[in-house]
């Protein structure tokens, strides 16, 4: 649209045609308040707060739907708007409690704020306020009328948002109340989203009511460990007897990729962290065969001595290792590491929830062809492949659905069955049970509607999941590469799927899915074998087999996963790392109590390739990172730590590869690299910056832009950097297919995403009986 | 049944048929029915609304805006279909006359019904009836359903190649519906909540297309116009007031009753000699000259006082939807301003916070000064709110409860004062006051 | 979400005269939800009162949401989600009827009937409420009972309007057995 030139208390302002007064005056830097404007939620003009006089016109005018065009004059700075902003505010302040010493949003409250700045200190009402009950509408969500403004803001986060539709109005003028869709029970995703955006105290958090005062917390901004789309999350912190505890988790940084939105389990889900039956002591067995409590030292012998022995005797191809999904790509790096050069093995593979080994191969050789999460929200079109985003990956789902409702982006939805998101679709296509394989072709032909649609747009952004694998990924992709300007978003579950893959913990490929056979860069690692080594199920199938000599397993939990009978891991020396005793981590000979995400630090990737910082927030006592602990297991290996972890000085010139290197005679390389980008090197191997570092220099498309991630920014990683090899097995994959509720092992120990889906079966039980 | 009056000033035009058994179309034709929109079939919809704009009707409803005016503002060329939506929500305190029009001549609105969509090129109508008018919805059916019959409504009316139908809805007790896009939103059946303005109705209305809303007095005013001439219409009133309009007398006079006067008729005569004076040979204290919104008059203000639109808009009110409230002066001020407060709070919508919570806080705060229990800085405090809300509420609503307010506190401060300090309400009629508020 | 559309389709709560009626209503507005108000007063009509089965119900008809429903019933004030008695009787005590004798009026039936506001009877044929303005100014004071006024009435005549209801009841109670 058209600039167009106005004047707002007396200075001109420029702006498109048609923009809003409010938004305008806010670019400009002249404060217009407000309650029930809330950008990107259709207008209301309720509230009454932005009221501003317009030339030429008898009466206030709202700012909040005021659209400017030329010439126009306002005045938004007087006494008759002051004293206009002042009785609203009395008026609201009239019924309201004013219990901000026990409310949760006291200190966090924009009622408090607008009265603050523009209300006036006095009451003259002599008369007792309307009170009602505060009711409980769900395990997640407490709703306090007294306290409610009437902003209307959360019904239409709620609808217009979530598509939801779960909270209306009932009644008429000062009776209003805000209302649940099941009477006084709240049937819905559970989101959370009505808390964070009621500006008040109106509804609050069931995990986090009466817990503290705002100022009390400190609050560190991280990524949230569940899913696999990487929302930015804000912890409130206290610290507790010596300990940071996490009492809150919410989007009160909104500079994510999230923008607003948070999903039930990033919201409430973070309590498994503070939960009591967390590992806080090494275990070891002992000789009844029983796990005991050790020290550190013990359990880190016990380990070391055992591997030690194990390679020894048997080779490095006698142990396997098991890597996580959740744990941070430093981590991931180190392991694979840790597993190549220390104990020797390519037996080294995580959980697979999807095949992103076949989409770097079928992009091998490609830039710029992956979309990123952001790249997903602001499409002007995107093909949806499968799966249920709506459940599997609430973010995604929340972006699809924004793009679509204020940026009029076409969605088009092919799946087997219907999905929620097609609401949204412009255009829908059942596809056959197993039929996805087909899909490529299909489109090309442009015969059904569908297809022509999709055909006809110019740009396409092609989001698909686990339902393609190994030849069908390259058959989509190619599609896609041959039609030009197609890009990719392949799914994957878990909050670091994607960089336990990217990171090489697989039995075939080198981070960056690097060929073992053209290990490029990592030719500098010690001792490297070259042969590809068991994947994970050739694992488990040699331990059963009594063949697998150790199995060392992180953050993971294949005996449940894969409902293996835990007498197979019977002749196998097992150390697990873990948060919780899990049935894994149950027969393993040795457990290491590791640190959640919440709190360590390091870096993750989202199944968009979107990187992003994670902060150590929380703390726990007894607990070490993943990290810690297999630099010091290698440690007590006798393994050279500073080959495994490049850190603390070294000569640049000096060295001459005694201490890096397989080529001798040559310069420490990582210090080389360090020194020609300006960097520092880190003091302690226990720094997972260290092994960051160490990425970046070697991980081909993760040579990322490291200014923008350490200021808190997603930055992208490219997958199809390496060229391409020849894969193994592609049936070890096995998808999550985790719900709104739950997250693998780790989301059975979150009492607050049990309570809300016990809640939720209820619901389903009670409204099926209806 | 409501009991019909007469008067030798009254000027007959829009309830000439009352009382005649004009619900039955046989009758209505009888007595010239229908002949009006027979003319405007042979003429142009230019026509129609130039007539409309000369006959100087204006709205019933209360705004008093220039309906030809509001016809012509609807754009010829629509994608989305046009509509005509008669509003019969009658609800302000003080008004009855759309009540003895659908009862006596319901098919003089449908008449008018198809005239306005002839003037804007709708084919549809909608006549919307508060939902307490259950008796009279079945009249204004079973009207339409005759003229159905007759094929005065749908395909090729009167045997031409026009279409038009009509379409009747019931509210079910919501004042803030009779507000033109609040009744649009109750029509699309949600809750009664006015529409952000612009877009205005005539451009995008009902369903989104271009509407037109006008009152049930003012639609079937329109039949008469064109039965008459625009000039012969207008020439009843007086300058830019055309013709006349159904006064509803009511309070403490001898005779109340709905009588049709021209504009500009002289209020004081209007209570006087139409009303027959005030009950009982009492004094007038006050007058509520167009429905409660409208601030009230005191009897110095009205002895010259013409009821059109711009002489009581000069007087400091407002000639509103025809609701002539007379007190008396027994009458307790304090407690007819804690009433009129009571309906809008009742009635206040709830969306902006100046009408809910300003509504609300005038009603405790009358409501506790009444019953003796006030101080002195209350009643600046009632003027303050009430000040504090004109002008600053999503809807008029939250000005027709501001606007009375603010006057009775002005022109009654003496009475006010007078509930001070323990007192005993002056006017009580037993004691100590006591009221029970809806 | 939640696989709500396991459920079968209930069979309607409403008379079959009814029944029809709603089908022809939905079918008579541009739009479907247009019927929505008019469906609920009937209902009301027929039921008492909106029941959750009625909410249910006409949510149904129209395909929207109960919390819809009950959002939109719960603005208009002749909507009621309680039963009231068979004969509910409405006594404005509005500025025009309380200049003429609304409250005595109103004070009265509380009397006759030993009920309060929104009171109903023990045998449930009358209920009671004081209500905004009906539209009866000029014949003040007004009542109604369910949808009949009865105007320009003075506080004696109560007797004798509840004495015709009850035998109203009565002569209908007989027609029926
Ligand atoms: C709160 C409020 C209530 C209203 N109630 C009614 C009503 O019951 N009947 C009516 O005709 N107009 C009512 N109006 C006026 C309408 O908004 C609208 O101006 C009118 O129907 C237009 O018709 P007219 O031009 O024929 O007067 C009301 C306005 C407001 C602000
Ligand atoms: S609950 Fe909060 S967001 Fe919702 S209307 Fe009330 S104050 Fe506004
Ligand atoms: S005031 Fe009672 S009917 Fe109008």
């Amino acid at each position: 649209m058209a600039d167009v030139t106005f004047t707002v208390d007396g200075k001109k302002l420029t702006a498109p045609a048609g923009t809003l007064l409010i938004e305008a005056c806010r670019k400009a830097g002249i404060e217009i308040p407000s309650f029930c404007y809330y950008p990107g939620l259709s207008l209301q003009a309720a509230c009454r707060m932005c009221l501003v006089r317009m030339a030429k016109v008898p009466k206030l005018q709202t700012a909040c739907t005021t659209a400017v065009a030329e010439g126009q004059e306002f005045i938004t700075n007087s006494p008759e708007i002051e004293q206009a902003r002042k009785a609203m505010t009395e008026l609201l302040l009239g019924n309201h409690p004013l219990d901000c010493p026990v409310c949760d949003a006291g200190g966090e409250c924009e009622l408090q704020d607008m009265t603050f700045k523009y209300g006036a200190g006095e009451t003259f009402y002599a008369e007792a306020k309307n009170h009602r009950e505060e009711q409980q509408w769900s395990p997640a969500v407490f709703y306090d009328r007294p306290r409610c403004i009437l902003c209307y803001r959360c019904i239409r986060v709620c609808g217009e948002g979530m598509d939801v539709w779960a909270l209306g109005i009932e009644n008429r003028g000062s009776r209003s109340v805000i209302a649940p869709n099941q009477g006084n029970r709240l049937d819905c995703e559970q989101c959370g989203m009505c808390i964070d955006i009621c500006p008040v105290g109106a509804l609050t958090s069931g995990t986090y009511r009466y817990k503290t005062r705002p100022w009390e917390m400190h609050h560190v901004t991280t990524v949230c460990t569940h899913c696999a789309d990487g929302c930015k999350v804000t912890l409130g912190l206290r610290q507790v007897d010596g300990a940071a505890e996490i009492i809150r988790s919410d989007n009160r940084d909104k500079s994510g990729m999230n923008n607003d939105f948070l999903c039930a389990k990033g919201r409430f889900g973070f309590d498994f962290a503070g939960s009591e039956q967390r590992l806080s002591m090494p275990l070891v067995r002992n000789a009844a065969g029983k796990l005991e409590p050790a020290t550190w030292e013990d359990a880190l012998r016990v380990a070391a001595t055992r591997l030690t022995e194990i390679r020894g005797a048997r080779g490095g191809s006698a142990i396997g290792v098991i890597g996580s999904n959740r744990t941070t790509n430093e981590e991931n790096y180190l392991l694979q590491k840790f597993a190549r050069t220390v104990l020797n093995t390519n037996n080294i593979d995580h959980e697979r929830t999807t095949d992103y080994a076949a989409f770097a191969r079928a992009l091998a050789g490609q830039k710029g062809k992956t979309a990123g999460l952001r790249d997903v929200a602001f499409a002007p079109a995107v093909l949806l492949i499968g799966g249920n985003p709506t459940d599997e990956h609430p973010l995604l789902a929340w972006a699809l659905r924004t793009d679509a409702r204020l940026s009029k982006a076409r969605l088009y939805v092919a799946n087997a069955s219907p999905i929620k998101l097609e609401r949204q679709a412009k255009a829908t296509l059942r596809v056959a049970a197993g039929g996805y394989k087909d899909l490529p072709a299909q489109l090309e032909k442009g015969e059904s509607d569908f297809a022509k649609a999709v055909l006809a747009e110019e740009s396409l952004v092609v989001v698909f999941g686990e339902e393609f694998r190994g030849a069908d990924v390259a058959n989509l992709v190619a599609w896609g590469l041959k039609r030009g300007n197609v890009t990719f978003a392949y799914l994957g579950d878990h909050s670091n799927s994607r960089g336990a893959a990217d990171m090489g913990l697989l039995p075939d490929l080198l981070p960056g899915y690097v060929p073992l056979g053209q290990p490029a860069g990592f030719s500098e690692y010690e001792g490297l074998p070259t042969a590809p080594g068991k994947d994970l199920r050739q694992m488990l199938d040699a331990a059963g087999k009594g063949e697998l000599g150790a199995l060392l397993v992180m953050g993971a939990n294949p005996v449940a996963k894969r409902g293996l009978d835990p007498a197979a891991l019977k002749n196998t020396f097992v150390v697990a790392l873990d948060i919780f005793l899990t049935e894994t981590a149950e027969f393993a000979d040795v457990v290491f109590p590791a640190a959640s995400l919440y709190e360590k630090s390091g870096t993750v990737t989202n199944a968009f390739g979107d990187v992003q910082l994670v902060r150590k927030g929380a703390d726990r006592a007894g607990v070490k990172s993943d990290f810690e602990i297999l630099v010091r297991l290698a440690g007590e290996m006798g393994a050279n730590i500073k080959a495994l972890v490049p850190f603390g000085k070294t000569a640049v010139m000096g060295d001459l590869g005694q201490s890096r290197g397989v080529q001798s005679g040559e310069a420490d390389r990582h210090a080389v690299w360090l020194a020609a980008n300006g960097l520092e090197p880190r003091l302690s191997p226990f720094d997972p910056f260290a092994a960051f570092d160490e990425i970046v220099r070697l991980v081909p498309g993760y040579d990322l832009d490291r200014l923008n991630l350490l200021s808190g920014n997603d930055v992208r990683a490219e997958i199809g950097a390496a060229p391409g090899s020849a894969l193994s097995t592609t049936d070890a994959i096995a998808p999550a297919h985790d719900g709104l509720f739950t997250s693998g092992t780790l989301g059975r120990y979150s009492k607050a995403l049990k309570d809300i889906q016990e809640h939720q079966e209820r619901e389903l039980l009670e409204s099926a009986a209806d | 049944m409501p009991r019909l009056v007469s008067h030798p000033d009254e000027v007959k035009i829009i309830s000439r048929r009352f009382g005649q058994g004009a619900e039955k179309i046989d009758r209505y034709i009888e007595l010239g029915g229908y002949e009006s929109v027979k003319k405007c079939l042979a003429q142009t919809p230019d026509w129609i609304i130039n007539e409309m704009k000369a006959s100087n009707l204006r709205g019933r409803g209360g705004a008093g805006f220039s309906t030809g005016m509001k016809w012509s503002f609807v754009p010829k060329q629509s994608a989305k279909p046009k509509y005509v939506l008669v509003n019969g929500d009658e609800s302000e305190p003080g008004t009855c006359k759309d009540h003895l029009i659908f009862l006596h001549d319901p098919h003089s609105v449908i008449e008018g019904t198809i005239i306005a969509g002839l003037a804007i090129g709708a084919k549809l109508g909608f006549i919307y009836l508060r939902g307490e008018y259950r008796y009279l919805l079945r009249i204004v059916e079973k009207a339409v359903a005759d003229a159905y019959e007759r094929g005065f409504l749908g395909k090729g009316i009167f045997g031409t190649q026009a279409d038009f139908d009509i379409i009747t809805q019931t509210g079910a007790g919501a004042y803030e519906v009779g507000e033109e896009s609040a009744l649009m939103e109750s029509l699309e059946g949600k809750r009664g909540i006015p529409r952000i303005k612009p877009p205005f109705p005539a451009v995008v209305g009902l369903y989104g297309g271009p509407t037109i809303i006008n009152n049930a007095e003012t639609i079937a005013t329109v039949p008469h116009i064109f039965a008459m001439g625009a000039e012969a219409y207008s020439a009843v009133g007086t300058p830019r007031n055309g013709g006349t309009r159904l006064f509803c007398l009511s309070g403490h006079v001898e005779r109340p009753g709905v009588y049709e006067l021209p504009m500009g008729y002289n209020l004081k005569k209007m209570i006087y000699e139409v009303g027959g004076g005030i009950r009982g040979g009492r004094k007038l204290k006050a007058v509520v000259p167009g429905g409660s919104s409208t601030p009230v008059l005191l009897p110095e203000e009205i002895e010259n006082l013409g009821m059109d639109f711009d002489q009581v808009g000069k007087a400091g009110s407002m000639l509103g939807s025809g609701g002539v409230v007379v007190i008396d002066d027994q009458t307790c001020i304090v407690e007819f301003a804690l009433r009129t407060i009571s309906f809008y709070q009742h009635e206040s919508c709830g969306w902006c916070i100046p009408c809910r919570e300003g509504t609300d806080w005038l009603k405790k705060s009358l409501k506790r000064f009444h019953a003796g229990f006030g101080t002195a800085s209350d009643i600046d405090n009632i003027r303050y709110l009430a000040e504090n809300m004109l002008g600053r509420t999503f809807c008029p609503l939250g000005d027709a409860a501001a606007m009375p307010t603010a006057a009775f506190v002005k022109k009654f401060r003496k009475e006010f004062e007078d509930h001070l300090d323990g007192k005993p309400c002056p006017y009580a009629k037993e004691g100590v006051p006591q009221l029970t508020v809806v | 979400m939640s696989p709500k559309n396991m459920k079968e389709e209930p069979l309607t709560i409403f008379s079959p005269q009814l029944s029809a009626r709603f089908d022809a209503l939905v079918q008579k507005y541009p739009v479907k939800r247009s019927a929505l108000i008019p469906m609920l007063l009937y209902a009301q009509d027929e039921v008492g009162y909106l029941s959750d089965a009625v909410v249910a119900d006409v949510a149904r008809r129209i395909g929207i949401t109960e919390l819809d429903v009950r959002s939109v019933a719960s603005y208009y004030s002749m909507l009621r989600f309680k039963p009231a008695g068979k004969y509910n009787i409405q006594v404005c005590t509005n500025i025009c009827c309380m200049l003429r004798g609304g409250y005595e009026l109103f004070d009265r039936f509380r009397e006759e009937l030993g009920v309060e506001h929104k009171g109903i009877t023990p045998d449930g044929l009358f209920s009671l409420e004081e209500v905004e303005c009906i539209g009866a100014c000029s014949w003040a004071p007004a009542i109604q009972v369910n949808y009949d006024f009865h105007d320009e009435l003075d506080p004696d005549r109560v007797p004798g309007i509840l004495d015709s209801y009850r035998s109203q009841a009565k002569a209908e109670g007989e027609a029926h057995a």
